[in-house]
Formats: C-alpha cells, sequence, structure tokens
C-alpha cells in the first residue's frame, strides 16, 4: 500500500476516561485523504473528547491516533505536544465555542498562525532585527497568505479591525481562516455551521466543498446541522455513549437502523427525523 | 522655577527607571497572569553585575569620556545577557513547574526566589553598600545648564540623566516594535489572550513565555546598571524598594499594558521627587503609594489598562 492511498487520520482502540466517566470507549475509524468525513451523534456522545484528543488538548487514556502524510512520513498524536500537533503533523481546529485572539486584527490573527514559518525565516527574530532581506520576504509572503485567505472567506476589507468586533458568522469563517493559514493536512471543525443562518451555512457549505482536496487537503467534521453534514460529507460516523455505531455514505447512514435508533432514543426527535430525511432540523 | 525644573528632570529619571523595571512586571502579568516578585530582585542582581563589570574594567581618572561611554555601553550588554539568563533559569526552575497548578502557587515561589537571590548576593557580595569607582561617577557626573536662576541656583542636566534617559527612551521604542510589528510579538499577545489557542495554532508556549522573562530580565539589568551609575552605590537589598515601586508603577498605568508601564513608573518617580522637594523627604514613599490606592479605587483597571469584560 503506497502512502498516497493510506488514511491521513487512523485511530484505534482510542479511550478517554474522566474518573469513572468513560467518554470514548474502544473508538476506531479513520478519515480518507482529499476528502470530509464527519463525525456526528446524539449530545453526550463523546465527539468533541474525540477531537479533542485528536488535537492534543486531552492525552487518550488508551489508543492510537496516526496521522500519515502524503510524503509517508506519519505521527502518533497521542504522545506529541500541542503546537508540535500543529506544526508538525499539519494538523489545525476550530473550537465548537470561537476562540480567536479578540484583541488583535483579522490580519494578525492569520500571522499567528504562521508564527513558526516565520520565525524561522527570521532566524528567531534576531534576523528581523538586522535586517535580512529573507525576512521581509517571508514576512510579505505570509501577509499574501493571510490576504489569500480573508478573501476565501469574505474578510479582506476588515483586515485590521479588532477580531472580536465581528459578528458572529463571520468569527466563525475567520477562525477557519486561521486555522488554513497553519497550512494543515487535516483540519478539524467543532461545530461550524453552530448559530449559522441558512445564508451563512450555505455559505459554509461551499467554502468547505471548495476547501476540500485543495493541496491535498482533508476535513474531519463534527456537526449536528444534518443539512450540511449530509450535504458535504463523503463519510459519516456515527458515536453513541463513546463508542461507534455506524459509519458509511450519507445514503447508508441515512437508512441504518442503529442510527435512527440512537437518534430516537434521545428526546430530540426532531433530529432523528432530519438524519433519516436528510433535511434541516 | 529652576527648581521645579530641576525637580522635573531627576523625576523623570528615576522615573525612567521605574519604567525599566515595571515593563517586566507588566510583560509576565500580560502573558502568565502571574505577579513576579522576584522581578525586583533581579533588577538588584543586574546592577552587580553591571558594578562587577566595571570593577574588572578598571577605569581610572585618566580615562577619556569616549572610552568611558564605550566601557557603558559594553557593560549594558554584558550585563543584559548575563541577567537574562538568570531571568530565564528563575523561569525554568521556579514557575514552568507550577504551570497549570493553583494560582497561588507561582506566587508563593515568586517570593520564595525572592528571598533566595536577597540572600545569595548577601553572602556572595557581603551585606556592606558596594561603591562604583569615583573615577567614572566622577567623570560622568558633569553636565549642561538648562535654566540660570538669579538667586545662583541652575537647573542641570547631569550626563548621567541624559544616558539613563536617553537609554530608557531608545528600549521603550525598540520594544514597541518588538511587540507590535514582529512574529515574536504577536505570538506573545496571542498567549497573553488565549495560551492554549496559541499553543494550537503552532505557537511554542513555553518557549515564548520564557522569551518574555528573558526580555523582563534584560530590561531590569538596565534598569539596576543606570541605578548603579546614577547613584553610585547599591547593596544587596535595594531590589526590595524599587521592585515595589516598580510593581505600584506597573498597577498604576494598567497591569498589562506596556505604554502603562512606562507612564506609571514616570509618574511615580515625578510624585515621589515633587514630594521629597516640596512637601519633605520622609513621607515620600506615602505619597507614592497613596496616589496608588486613589487609581484603585476610582480606576482599577489602571490608568491605560483594558477593563476585563466577564463575557457570559
Amino acid at each position: 500500500m503506497t502512502a498516497g492511498s493510506r488514511p491521513i487520520l487512523e485511530v484505534d482502540g482510542l479511550g478517554m476516561r474522566f474518573g469513572g466517566l468513560v467518554a470514548v470507549d474502544g473508538l476506531a475509524f479513520s478519515a480518507q485523504r482529499g476528502q470530509i468525513t464527519a463525525l456526528i451523534g446524539p449530545n453526550g456522545a463523546g465527539k468533541t473528547t474525540v477531537f479533542n484528543c485528536v488535537t492534543g488538548f486531552y492525552r487518550p487514556t488508551s489508543g492510537r491516533i496516526t496521522v500519515q502524510h502524503d510524503d509517508g512520513r506519519s505521527f502518533a498524536l497521542q504522545s506529541m505536544p500541542g503546537h508540535r500537533i500543529c506544526h508538525q503533523a499539519k494538523v489545525a481546529r476550530t473550537f465548537q465555542n470561537i476562540r480567536l485572539f479578540a484583541g488583535m486584527s483579522l490580519l494578525e490573527n492569520l500571522l499567528v498562525a504562521q508564527h513558526n514559518k516565520l520565525m524561522r525565516a527570521s532566524l528567531f527574530t534576531v534576523g528581523g532585527l538586522i535586517g535580512l532581506p529573507g525576512f521581509a520576504a517571508a514576512e510579505r509572503a505570509a501577509v499574501e497568505i493571510a490576504k489569500h485567505w480573508l478573501e476565501r472567506v469574505g474578510l479582506v476589507d476588515r483586515a485590521d479591525d479588532a477580531a472580536g468586533d465581528l459578528p458572529y458568522g463571520d468569527q466563525r469563517r475567520l477562525e477557519i481562516a486561521r486555522a488554513m493559514c497553519t497550512g494543515p493536512a487535516l483540519l478539524c471543525l467543532d461545530e461550524p455551521a453552530a448559530g449559522l443562518n441558512p445564508r451563512e451555512s450555505r455559505e459554509l457549505n461551499q467554502l468547505l466543498l471548495s476547501m476540500r482536496g485543495e493541496n491535498g487537503l482533508s476535513i474531519l467534521l463534527i456537526e449536528h446541522d444534518m443539512g450540511v453534514v449530509m450535504e458535504i460529507s463523503d463519510h459519516i460516523v456515527v458515536l453513541d455513549y463513546g463508542k461507534k455505531i455506524a459509519e458509511g455514505t450519507p445514503a447508508q447512514i441515512r437508512n441504518d437502523p442503529a442510527v435512527i435508533a440512537a437518534y430516537l432514543g434521545v428526546e430530540d426527535e426532531e433530529t432523528a427525523i432530519a438524519v433519516t430525511t436528510g433535511a434541516r432540523p | 522655577m529652576e527648581y521645579f525644573v530641576q525637580q522635573l528632570i531627576n523625576g523623570l529619571t528615576l522615573g525612567s527607571i521605574y519604567g525599566l523595571i515595571a515593563i517586566g512586571y507588566t510583560m509576565v502579568y500580560g502573558i502568565i497572569g502571574m505577579i513576579n516578585f522576584a522581578h525586583g530582585d533581579v533588577f538588584m542582581v543586574g546592577s552587580f553585575i553591571g558594578l562587577l563589570l566595571f570593577l574588572m574594567i578598571g577605569l581610572t581618572a585618566a580615562t577619556p569620556l569616549v572610552v568611558i561611554i564605550l566601557a557603558l555601553i559594553g557593560v549594558l550588554i554584558v550585563a543584559m545577557a548575563l541577567t537574562a539568563v538568570w531571568g530565564w533559569t528563575i523561569e525554568r526552575l521556579a514557575y514552568r513547574p507550577l504551570r497549570g497548578s493553583f494560582r497561588l502557587a507561582p506566587l508563593i515561589t515568586a517570593i520564595g526566589m525572592s528571598i533566595v537571590l536577597t540572600n545569595l548576593v548577601q553572602i556572595a557580595q557581603g551585606a556592606r553598600v558596594k561603591n562604583l569607582p569615583p573615577d567614572i561617577k566622577d567623570r560622568l557626573a558633569g553636565g549642561f545648564t538648562v535654566l540660570r536662576g538669579a538667586d545662583g541656583f541652575d537647573a542641570v542636566v547631569s550626563y548621567r540623566q541624559l544616558v539613563i534617559v536617553g537609554v530608557t527612551v531608545t528600549l521603550m521604542a525598540f520594544f514597541t516594535w518588538l511587540i507590535t510589528s514582529t512574529s515574536l510579538g504577536r505570538a506573545q499577545r496571542a498567549c497573553e489572550q488565549d495560551r492554549t489557542m496559541a499553543a494550537l495554532t503552532g505557537v511554542d508556549v513555553d518557549r515564548t513565555i520564557s522569551i518574555t522573562f528573558v526580555i523582563g530580565a534584560a530590561l531590569a539589568a538596565v534598569a539596576g546598571v543606570m541605578f548603579l551609575v546614577y547613584y553610585g552605590a547599591i547593596d544587596f537589598y535595594i531590589g526590595f524598594v524599587a521592585g515595589i515601586k516598580a510593581f505600584t508603577a506597573a498597577v498604576l498605568g494598567g497591569i498589562g499594558s506596556l505604554p502603562g508601564a512606562m507612564l506609571g513608573g514616570l509618574l511615580i518617580g515625578l510624585i515621589e521627587v515633587f514630594w521629597a522637594g516640596y512637601v519633605g523627604s520622609e513621607y515620600k514613599d506615602v505619597a507614592a503609594f497613596s496616589i496608588l490606592a486613589l487609581v484603585l479605587i476610582f480606576r482599577p483597571e489602571g490608568l491605560l489598562g483594558r477593563p476585563e469584560i466577564e463575557k457570559v
């Protein structure tokens, strides 16, 4: 099997316990290269916990999380510190509750995401002090990348405003842009459509579909909005009580009895109907 | 009028020294939310390193002024470098292992670290007051008359005061540039706002915090050498009072704010000097701290600080 055809992310036997509570139990799934993989499940199913393990936020109690790059290098995420996961394993993420650097400008938010590249180019600031030409060029290139992503998310006019002053939907898109500025191979989005109105949600779909596969980008997604999940996912993994209960294409998931039962078993009947019909809840 | 101008000059000089120390407090507070009570003693260590370097160079009364100024620059650079190593070591030994511990833990180790440094220098250098060789002091003592008084009192700016204010302004400009326009500064501000998120965007948070301590210690060393040149005499205990004053300056200006620290330092220096000049030197510290109490009552976030907004 060549490196290119192996999944970008392989999770194997992942377990996470908080004291007596088992949040994730023996979970195994993989995310294919260049695809959008969605992680869905009722509230409290352990989706965000999985994300936190993948991005180094939590150290899993057991199991392996492996990222495999195009060039064949692989990284065992369960034992890497957070900043290395971002900068070496090239995994970036966004949060369910927005965590921008609210006091910094949009442009600066995107430049912080390119910190490592710039620090190397400036020989850890020393080069920048003595005005090495390479430093100025790297800084310009970083600003170009930042501008590119501001254009992609439609915020280029507000580049110098403080990130905290943006309306909610724009902050969500800025978070995605910031994650992209770290140059990720795998982008993990935790409920990117939460709180968006239908038009913003459609724009988000377009953005994600256009990003998928670009420079080999793969996306792992947690989402409650079934309209988004069913429309853009290539592959869906369903969790309930920390365990995988189903996986497959949107069509397969829609008709899976275990999934329907899991969603109908909880109080939120509308979501269950949404899963089965693919409509927005 | 001459008297007023003279006090103004003296106040600005003293305030510059406080401001340089205050930056160390404010930067560390900004990034890890901790008051580094050992910072005043780092200033004292920097001052002693400066003194030892001056003694090693061994300047005499015959040394030309140019050489003395070059020596001063050399001493500043070496003292900054060595004190920075102290700052880095303190953070590594006393604070980093406690990161993620409860809030008071690093505060207590900071106080412990302060006692360690004070006693270390006391044992190593003795408890007596140490003097800068009079040759150096006298050579830098000359100055310009800025305002000639009718009654024979002239307002004078000494070379030492010019050096102190000049170095402070240069360093302030440089560090303001560093914080606002370099990648390192952006990383520092990002860590200030959300350390976890900064790590997830690829910033090495531990290293950024270390660099903050290194910068703070280097600036404290500059303040230490300036203090040495200005007063000509130091002992192992100067870090305590200067540290408390600089901390007051940082709070007065708005802790976490770089321009605030500088402004606070200048204000504390001016208040102290004017109080001593017009009211009497007995209660000058009381005056400085009373102003602090008033600011805390009416503007708790400090003069240039941002009010904390709790988001729901």
